[in-house]
């Protein structure tokens, strides 16, 4: 296999896009990340998306967009694992150059969520679930998350408290990225007080429907090493499925596929937790980002809520997590989270993240999850 | 909207309650698989489902998907079965501030949803207290 390294990034302001198409959104992103790079000519491209079928009755996507970027005939895939689809394209991406398939391949995400109703939209995200034995019970995505905070708070202790600083973590964060959707900070009382979704979860607990794309080129790391800017390794790559039903989960407070992939990722980038300088992980609810941290080993199992309230993953604490604002402050547009983890995960490691900047990070993860966790990555990123 | 069968072939789990028992490991299968998660045997013999148990976690559903917009808000949990399977359904008849972990429940049929004034209504199960 050989080392592959990220050459360019891409990403534009996302939120409520009205005026704006999934195409335009993408090929947005892609411009910039190309340009970042300085190469002239991509190989191939991966895009994740998660439903382009049910938010704008578009399929076909890989080709769409290609020829949207005029690229034609580069091959292109589009990938698809829910929530996590951008971390798989970013995945597939590592593979292909890896191999020595391809050598330059633009890896994106995109979702165009605004198109339809706030129900429509709860329901297509709902598809991430199982339609047969969760959805036909009126079960949504807010729901499975909020029965994962019942159960972790009745267990653990986790308190309601808890959960908002997750929340005020994460828009302090936030606040700092110009890019994000909601770069606004809020308080404790405000999560505590907002419009209920699903109890105990409130609407300040739960990420936003977003529209939004981003980017990243990769190449081999020799190439990389010959071009300008400092050379961005992914190190190391983890992939794990779990049951995409909550109720067939042994343990639905314990994200275990979380927990292998990233057992996977380090070892194959030959790192210790305790070697990451930032983690942006998948808080799609405030109750996600406890567990995650739980799952990836920064937290003992049930202590994820404490951690945050000791402040050890404030982004002046022991193990900054999202440093970008997260899901929570920057937006979800679902297939392109897990790439703009990897953008800011980059531009953290270049020295480009301005007032969010954590001073000499050189090694960053990312946690990027499908559901309730039926799928997860997570990539290891080091500057040389 | 779907069609019909797509209903009309899981009747036999939302109507009659029928599960799997593998013939390997003896674990109950609900919904049933063609391969055991447990053993990987692919030999079962039917039984039913037990009909009573008790709530892992819940939740209350305020802001619904749509297709049940008209039912929040709604109270849904998973509960472990006396025969170990858990599962997830609506629980009903319940005031909300009864629902707590442990909460013994048993399963009603119950209509589920209607697809529109053409379409299919849909049945199936629900917790009620014990």
């Amino acid at each position: 296999m050989r080392d592959v390294a990220v050459i360019g990034v891409g990403m534009t302001k996302w939120g409520e896009l009205w005026e704006k198409s999934l195409r335009s959104i993408f090929v947005e992103s892609a411009l910039l990340a190309i340009q970042d790079a300085g190469v002239e000519k991509i190989d191939s491209m991966v895009v994740g998306c998660m439903s382009s079928g049910l938010f704008i009755g578009q399929e076909h996507l890989a080709s769409l967009l290609s020829d949207s970027l005029a690229r034609n005939p580069v091959p292109a895939t589009r990938v698809e694992s829910a929530c996590s689809s951008g971390g798989l394209a970013l995945r597939q991406g590592f593979i292909e150059v890896a191999s020595g398939l391809s050598d330059v391949v633009l890896v994106g995400g995109v979702e165009k969520m605004t198109d339809v109703t706030g129900s429509e939209a709860t329901y297509a995200l709902g598809t991430a679930a199982d339609q047969e034995y969760e959805g036909y019970h009126g079960l949504t995505f807010p729901g499975l998350y909020a029965m994962m905070a019942v159960a972790h708070m009745n267990r653990y202790g986790t308190t309601r408290d808890q959960l908002s600083m997750v929340a005020v973590k994460n828009h302090d964060n936030g606040s700092k990225n110009p890019l994000a959707q909601f770069p606004s900070r809020i308080s404790v009382e405000a999560v505590n007080n907002s419009v209920q979704v699903a109890d105990p979860l409130r609407i300040l607990d739960c990420s936003p429907i977003t529209d939004g794309a981003a980017a990243v080129i990769l190449c081999p790391a020799d190439m990389a090493a010959k071009m300008k800017k400092p050379v961005i390794r992914i190190t190391g790559t983890g992939h794990a499925s779990d049951t995409i039903a909550l109720s067939s989960r042994k343990d639905i407070t314990w994200l275990e596929s979380t927990a292998l992939a990233a057992r996977k990722a380090l070892a194959m980038a030959g790192r210790k937790i305790e070697d990451i300088h930032l983690f942006e992980v998948h808080d799609c609810f405030t109750i996600a980002e406890i567990m995650i941290t739980e799952a990836l080993g920064l937290a003992e199992r049930g202590r994820g809520g404490r951690a945050v309230e000791e402040g050890l993953t404030s982004i002046k604490g022991k193990h900054p997590v999202n440093p970008s604002g997260g899901l929570k402050a920057k937006g979800h547009p679902v297939g392109a989270t897990g790439v703009a983890q990897a953008v800011e995960v980059v531009k953290q490691l270049r020295g480009e993240a301005g007032d969010r900047q954590i001073k000499g990070a050189r090694c960053g993860l990312t946690q990027n999850m499908g559901g309730t966790g039926g799928s997860a990555l997570v990539h290891v990123f080091e500057r040389e | 909207m779907p069609t019909p069968s797509r209903y009309w072939r899981e009747i036999p789990q939302r109507y009659r309650l029928e599960a799997e028992k593998c013939r390997g490991c003896g674990r109950i299968l609900f919904p049933p698989r063609l391969v055991c998660p447990e053993c990987g045997r692919q030999e079962f013999e039917p039984t039913k489902l037990a009909e009573s148990g008790a709530l892992l976690t819940y939740t209350i559903i305020r802001v619904a998907p749509a297709g049940f917009e008209d039912q929040s808000p709604y109270a849904v949990g998973i509960a472990e079965m006396d025969d170990g399977v858990r599962l997830t359904a609506q629980v009903v008849d319940c005031d909300f501030s009864r629902l707590q972990v442990g909460l013994r429940v048993k399963l009603e049929f119950r209509k589920m949803h209607e697809d529109g004034e053409a379409g299919v209504i849909h049945y199936g199960y629900k917790f009620v207290p014990e």
